[in-house]
């Protein structure tokens, strides 16, 4: 969409819907910030971590003596020394009964599975001697052979990251329509079925990278603790954080302060957090940790690792006929807040916007020697929908149809809405047909084919490729009753409040706490809606446990669903309390009031009206209300939403591929997306852009890379290639508004919508443009290395140069020489 | 330690640092200008960028015994001086443009486009995409910071051809 004109010269009868500037934006652009890092406290000791060079080996002795007589370290502490307080990092998500947990301390204690995981900790009285002292720690480690391939690891005879284990898978989560009712026999219709293709995808890991890296503070007061850190959810992290420490939670305070970006990264209850706690606790002293860019990069979990076997059946009109899909679901090491149901939450959205009779969904959890897996954005959906959308590209070719004709013949249509999924889920609004002719539209799509022809027909260096993504994904996290069927440890609901101060003026408080989002923006626009007070008079107030005492925080494209909800239903208790009032002041009845535009007025009778905001002042001095209410008319309200909302759209890219030298750039990115009602047209904008770079960034450029031994190769943003300005695009956007029935904004959720949609765009653009050439497949990312491979030698691109090897130089480090298996050093990266 | 003297956003410092010292971390810690962050370690990030004699530098970078004798300005002292509140023209244009989300690359976002600007008053979207390459962001996929390094080269070139229209 375009911004036209400014919000204030429009003088809005309503602000949602008007693209606010951000609130947000004056103590950012000036540096008046709160970073976590930026905090001072007097006689704050400061925290370096020793983490473990090697995937996986027993630690059989550290020597602390010489960090501990360094300069200016007050302490130093091993895994030993904490082994009887740390517990264990909480996972909150058992998906099966069964599965298999074997515990995730803080710091290792006799062994460690991952590079990156803590081994030691020094405390000292400047981040400088403590991070210096990190040199002076001496750690011996016996090597063990690292499990680093998914497929190595399900296979007989695997070596184990867990050797107290019986094999290195976690889970085994089914999902068959047929036995749920939902759907017919998956097995029967393939059986039936005139048209099968198979293929196997890959998603790679990914590493969230967000801009600010993770940051702790924990300041003990007595038996009092207030911890300060770069989260997603303070809520959740408190709760879990009294749980695993056994601090009662009434005694702990947790603070989100300026978040730097999350994207499910921080998410996360982390081994740091605990850590800061359980010394703050033991010193009795104010403790800071913030990692540098690398620890961030190996120790804060990753995103995605998947290898996808999918299976479509169809007629030979190109109706589909079932869709069968089996998952291996990297979890790394260990089992982190919802590693395990990440690719749970994707079991649903394999079928997409597709009108499959027969499903069928299995995923092995499987262990690694790698950092653990959890939520990145779209967490479980981006894979489902890259899968579908890739197959759905592979049956056209199959059949020799248009993709656009396979995917218009098989979707959902208008008038079917809601509609009932062979997944069980009812999707709720949409209109997936005129989402694509509008982005057909804004592509140029003719004028692309044509010249695609063109450039096929003349052999041209340069080929041209267009792709498409037309998705859905599950928003509005979640129905706390579906959340309890899946086995989730929470619930979904989200938490407001109103106040009404003595000038009017209105403070409102959230449970969902944002990190980049907009919320202060987004809130105050419905609460001047609400309750007719102007934009400038709501302050938004989260992030803070004692401000903002219950909450479910921010992941998942919740935010506006969930606690903009309770933010408005929190506003209209407020209208009905002040209407009580604004009668006894008007001598009326409640029923002869019409409230609009933050003013009560006697219907009939002009002039007899009492603003909500001298009702605020009213109640203060409470010299003159009703006998039979509390001199308040401040509210609050917790909002469960009964279903998911359903946002859609059709991604369109255009890829020039340069067959000579393996290149590849997008030459043009149009989508449409519907989101429902948008309250921020700038804000809105503003998510899809960011999740397009994201998703954009899997297909083109990002891979979490480990060599042969274990080691992360792509362990600086010098490796882990986050795109610049120069990398991306200018996109198109637009969108359709289909309201969302499920909740009184009809909005939908928009903070994943891009990130979901556009990988398999990309990817199915780049295919479209070399098919011809022989490729049906490229690993992401698409190197041009790869991309050459694909195109001149075969096969989908292989692995990566560095893949196999150490970034440095060498097949295999000093330290980890002779446990490199033949297999492992053929290509650890998958 | 080596003795320094610095003016940073018009203030006179004399301190004594220890010669491995970053700039970044001096003026985060010994200064309390946490306006500049540290977003990596091995300057690719650009979040840290400041201006050193009017030069955009990545201050993690730089030694802070190599500001010595210098004028260093952060994003705590580019708008202008003595009116509270007011902003400089690219960081207004980052709010009108919605040019930031997190807001954490911002502060070295901004230092680089001023840098970009004066080095070149009117670029065009591939000049402004290469000329901010060495900042990286990850909320806003860059869509919004080159409309609003757009709208500040209008507005400080006087001709406001852009205006709101981006």
């Amino acid at each position: 969409m375009t911004v036209t004109e400014d919000a204030a010269t429009l003088a809005p009868a309503k602000e949602v819907g008007q693209p606010r500037r951000r609130k947000e934006d004056a103590r950012l652009i000036t540096g008046r910030t709160t970073w976590t890092d930026n905090m001072v406290l007097p006689g704050m000791l400061h925290l370096a971590v020793v983490r473990s060079p090697v995937a996986h080996a027993r630690i059989t002795g550290i020597d602390v003596s010489a960090a501990q007589q360094a300069p200016n370290v007050v302490a130093v502490y091993t895994g030993r020394d904490l082994a009887e307080e740390q517990g264990s990092i909480p996972c909150a998500w058992p998906v099966t009964a069964d599965m298999v947990n074997p515990g995730h301390p803080s710091i290792a204690v006799d062994q460690v599975n991952h590079v990156g995981e803590a081994v030691a900790i020094v405390v000292g009285r400047s981040k400088v001697a403590a991070t210096d002292a990190v040199e002076l720690v001496d750690v011996d480690y016996e090597l063990l052979p690292p499990v680093l391939d998914l497929e190595e690891a399900v296979a007989d005879g695997a070596d184990l990251v867990h050797d107290q284990l019986e094999s290195n898978t976690s889970y085994h989560f089914v999902f068959d329509a047929g036995e749920a009712g939902t759907g017919t026999d998956t097995e029967q219709a393939f059986a039936d079925a005139e048209v099968v293709v198979s293929r196997r995808l890959v998603q790679q890991r990914l590493i969230p990278a967000f801009m600010e890296p993770r940051s702790v503070v924990v300041q003990p007061q007595g038996d009092n603790y207030t911890m300060w850190s770069a989260t997603q959810v303070p809520h959740v992290l408190r709760v879990m954080a009294a749980m695993v420490t056994g601090i009662p939670e009434h005694k702990l305070r947790v603070v989100a302060p300026d978040v730097g970006g999350g994207f499910g990264g921080k998410l996360q209850v982390n081994p740091e957090e605990i850590l800061c706690l359980l010394l703050a606790r033991r010193l009795g002293k104010p403790v800071k940790w913030t990692e540098t860019r690398s620890e961030s990069l190996m120790a804060a979990h990753h995103g995605r690792g998947q290898v996808q076997f999918i299976d479509i059946a169809a007629d030979r009109e190109g109706n589909v006929k079932g869709l069968r899909v089996r998952l291996l679901a990297d979890m790394g090491a260990y089992l982190r807040l919802i590693t395990p149901g990440v690719p749970a939450l994707g079991a649903f959205m394999f079928p997409g916007i597709y009108k499959f009779p027969a499903y069928r969904f299995e995923c092995d959890g499987v262990f690694t020697n790698k950092v653990p897996t959890d939520a990145y954005r779209g967490a479980g959906r981006p894979e489902a929908t890259f899968a579908v959308e890739r197959i759905m590209d592979e049956l056209a070719v199959e059949l020799g149809m248009d993709p656009l004709e396979l995917r218009r013949k098989n979707w959902i249509k208008a008038e079917e809405f809601p509609f009932t999924t062979v997944a069980g889920l009812e999707y709720d609004s949409g209109d997936y047909e005129q989402a694509t002719q509008k982005a057909l539209e804004l592509l140029g799509y003719d004028e692309l084919r044509a010249e695609q022809k063109r450039r096929r027909e003349s052999n041209d260096p340069v080929q041209l490729g267009i792709g498409f993504s037309t998705f859905t994904e599950m928003c509005g996290l979640a129905p706390s009753r579906v959340l309890g069927s899946l086995s989730y440890g929470a619930g979904g609901w989200e938490s407001a409040s109103i106040r009404m101060l003595p000038t009017g003026k209105v403070e409102v408080v959230t449970g969902s706490t944002p990190h980049g989002q907009g919320h202060e923006t987004a809130w105050s626009q419905l609460v001047a809606d609400q309750l007719g007070v102007p934009f400038e008079d709501v302050e938004v107030l989260h992030g803070d446990t004692a401000v903002a005492p219950r909450g479910m925080d921010t992941y998942g494209s919740r935010s506006l669903v969930v606690g903009g909800t309770a933010v408005v239903k929190a506003a209209e208790k407020v209208v009905a309390k002040a209407r009580k009032v604004a009668a006894h002041l008007l001598e009326a009845s409640e029923d002869d009031l019409e409230f609009a535009d933050g003013k009560f007025a006697v219907r009939g009778t002009p002039g007899a009206s009492v603003g909500i905001q001298e009702i605020a002042l009213a109640v203060f001095a409470a010299h003159n209300y009703p006998e039979d209410v509390e001199p308040s008319i401040d509210a609050e309200a917790t909002f469960d939403p009964v279903n998911f909302s359903f946002p859609h759209g059709t991604h369109l890219c255009a890829m020039d591929v340069d067959t000579d030298t393996g290149m590849v750039k997008i030459r043009k990115y149009a989508c449409v997306d519907d989101v429902g009602t948008i309250v921020n047209p700038l804000i809105v904008e503003g998510q899809i852009h960011g999740g397009l770079a994201q998703g954009i960034a899997q297909a083109l450029y990002e891979e979490a890379v480990y060599d042969a031994d274990g080691n992360l190769t792509t362990g600086s943003f010098v490796d882990y290639l986050v795109p610049s300005a120069a990398d991306l695009p200018h996109f198109d956007t637009a969108n359709t508004v289909h309201v969302a029935p499920g909740n009184p904004i009809g909005a939908k959720g928009v903070g994943e919508a891009g990130c979901i949609a556009s990988t398999p765009a990309v990817v199915n653009a780049a295919l479209d443009a070399v098919r011809h050439l022989g490729v049906s497949d490229i690993l992401m990312p698409l190197t041009p290395e790869r991309v050459w491979r694909a195109i001149h030698q075969g096969g989908d691109g292989g692995d990566r140069a560095t893949a196999g090897t150490n970034a440095y130089g060498g097949a295999q480090t000093e330290s980890t020489a002779g446990v490199s298996t033949p297999a492992s050093s053929l290509g650890g990266d998958r | 330690m080596t003795s320094i003297n610095v003016r940073v956003d018009g203030m006179s410092y004399s301190d004594d640092v220890e010669p491995r010292t970053l700039l970044v971390h001096y003026l985060r810690e010994q200064l309390g200008k946490v306006g500049t962050v540290v977003g990596c370690d091995t300057s690719n990030c650009g979040a840290c960028t400041v201006h050193l004699d009017g030069q955009a530098v990545k201050s993690c970078t730089v030694f802070a015994v190599q500001a010595d004798g210098s004028e260093v300005t952060t994003i705590e002292g580019i708008a202008e001086e003595g009116r509270d509140g007011a902003l400089h023209p690219v960081q207004k244009a980052f709010h009108e443009m919605h040019g930031l989300q997190c807001g954490y690359c911002t502060p070295g976002m901004i230092m680089a486009s001023i840098d970009l600007l004066r080095e070149n008053p009117n670029p065009s979207e591939t000049e402004i995409r290469e000329g901010i390459e060495g900042n990286l962001c990850r909320c806003t996929g860059y869509q919004n910071i080159v409309r609003a390094v757009q709208q500040a080269a209008g507005e400080m070139s006087g001709a406001d051809t852009l205006g709101a229209q981006a």
